[in-house]
């Protein structure tokens, strides 16, 4: 049943972790804040996140090798240079953000299993947290992602007779 | 035939209100978005737009919606304490989970029709005590604190004509509900009066050579090894030096999971089982209901072969505080 999906646990391997850390963090930081600024005044409401206003943010990707640095200001998150200390650090494995994205994991049971880390200011962190969970989305099923719906929705493309 | 066990499930925003009721629940609670409720987080609960959103989602879907009051009002700050019973009035809550008397003969007096429950904030332990809140204030429904045993909860089941409602899972702290000052003592805040234990300001978390460290107002409360489960940030269970050996001196992070005492629950009476856990996310609020719902009716139908399956009980691990869930007070033999 692929209603029953559910992310499997991941690590990316340590060769590539390796590698992640020396390639430039600027495309990957630039993609995120780009999606935020477009989420920005439609799914995430701007109102809550006046806290954040001024404040410098780094998510790591621990297993992807990748630090992302970004700040949020009046005109949206936009990506840091330098590498001063951050406000807020969030730190998981790819794994764990995708399935934080998805709503498949809580994050307060990743912290529980130290699969999450918030380092910083941890009233920012509660408050990026409790708005991401207000957040009405749609609804992102891992399902879809799985080798068989995606075979299943490349057939159906190939062949439109046969349909979704 | 007594009414069937409702399934009381948390939630700190509109998404897992929708899925709280997309999964079985029967009520859900909620709070407003400041110091009127003990999960006053920044970011968390609801406000005006969302509340009703919320009721109106349940409502149409025959779930109950209950609004969580159950912080102490001051003399300062009296008035908006009654502006949210006026509110939840309003909007039309199902009823309203309060700690404080004097909120409860201001909505007694003010909206007569509106349900009463007594929170588990208001710390009654005994039927005496419930049975002076139904006479004075009309309560129908008081939440236990989690410090009796079976044998206790029956006693005040039997003794009330008030519904009582008990905790089957989450987080366990010390249980001197309403009455705990660690939080305030280490942070300023209580969850009593402002609605916070251990609020986000006051707390640092910090990866260490030694372990993950957690500070509560700069003060080291614990560090945890590589691999080790982390708990809440709160003094209660924090690992202190006491006369040279660094353990649990007050109490480890523990999770309450009493899925194997429903049929018991269910026997003696007990109208609801209220799931713990308002500060968290959509996400656990989707496994936590979808088990609690398999089993309650599983166990409804053959209340004498009911056994938690391994599934069940895996899934609620998965999310608990801690390293261990227990029964709590429940199963305690003494008195």
């Amino acid at each position: 049943m692929l209603n029953n999906f559910r992310l499997p646990d991941f690590t990316i391997p340590a060769a590539l972790t390796r590698l992640g850390n020396r390639l430039p963090q600027l495309p990957p930081t630039l993609a995120l804040v780009t999606t935020l600024n477009l989420a920005l005044g439609r799914m995430i409401p701007r109102e809550p996140l006046e806290m954040l206003i001024g404040k410098r943010f780094t998510i790591r990707v621990l297993d992807a090798g990748m630090t992302l640095r970004f700040s949020y200001g009046e005109r949206g998150f936009r990506p840091l240079f330098d590498a001063s200390k951050p406000d807020l650090t969030i730190s998981a494995r790819t794994r764990d953000f995708i399935a934080l994205l998805a709503r498949e994991e809580d994050p307060d049971t990743l912290f529980f299993d130290r699969r999450l880390l918030m380092e910083g200011d941890t009233d920012l962190g509660l408050l990026v947290k409790n708005t991401l969970d207000g957040i009405e989305l749609p609804r992102f099923d891992a399902a879809r992602l799985s080798p068989q719906e995606l075979l299943h929705r490349l057939r159906a493309r190939l062949n439109p007779s046969h349909g979704i | 035939m007594s009414a069937p066990l409702e399934l009381v499930c948390p939630a700190g925003g509109l998404p897992a209100l929708k899925t709280a009721v997309d999964h079985g629940a029967n009520c859900v609670y909620t709070g407003f978005r400041d110091a009127t409720n003990a999960r006053n987080f920044t970011g968390l609960n609801f406000d005006d737009a969302s509340i009703k959103q919320g009721i109106a989602y349940a409502h149409q879907r025959g779930v109950k919606v209950l609004v969580a009051l159950n912080t102490f009002p001051l003399t300062d700050n009296w008035l908006q304490w009654t502006a949210a019973v006026d509110k939840a009035a309003a909007f039309g809550v199902d009823a309203v989970i309060l700690a404080d008397p004097g909120l409860m003969e201001y909505a007694r007096r003010n909206h007569p029709k509106l349900r009463l429950h007594l929170s588990v904030q208001g710390s009654a332990t005994n039927y005496e005590a419930i049975n002076f809140y139904h006479q004075h204030f009309g309560i129908q429904r008081a939440v236990l604190p989690r410090v009796l045993s079976m044998a206790q909860v029956e006693h005040v089941v039997k003794n009330t004509p008030v519904e009582i409602e008990v905790f089957g899972f989450g987080g366990l702290c010390v249980m001197v509900e309403g009455r705990c000052a660690l939080s305030a003592y280490t942070t300023g805040t209580s969850p009593n009066c402002q609605g916070a234990c251990s609020p986000g300001k006051a707390v640092r978390y910090e990866e260490t050579p030694a372990g993950m460290e957690t500070r509560l107002n700069g003060i080291l409360i614990d560090r945890f090894g590589q691999g080790e489960r982390a708990g809440y940030p709160t003094l209660c269970k924090g690992r202190f030096e006491v006369d040279d050996e660094t353990y649990y001196a007050i109490e480890e992070p523990a999770s309450l999971n009493t899925l194997e005492l429903l049929p018991e629950l269910m026997r003696i009476g007990v109208s609801a089982i209220k799931i713990e856990g308002r500060q968290r996310s959509p996400a656990y609020v989707t496994q936590v209901t979808r088990v609690w719902r398999d089993a309650i009716d599983t166990c409804r139908r053959d209340p004498e072969h009911f056994k938690p399956t391994a599934a069940w009980m895996a899934e609620l691990n998965k999310v608990s505080e801690g390293k261990s869930a227990t029964l709590g007070a429940y199963n305690r033999p003494w008195k």
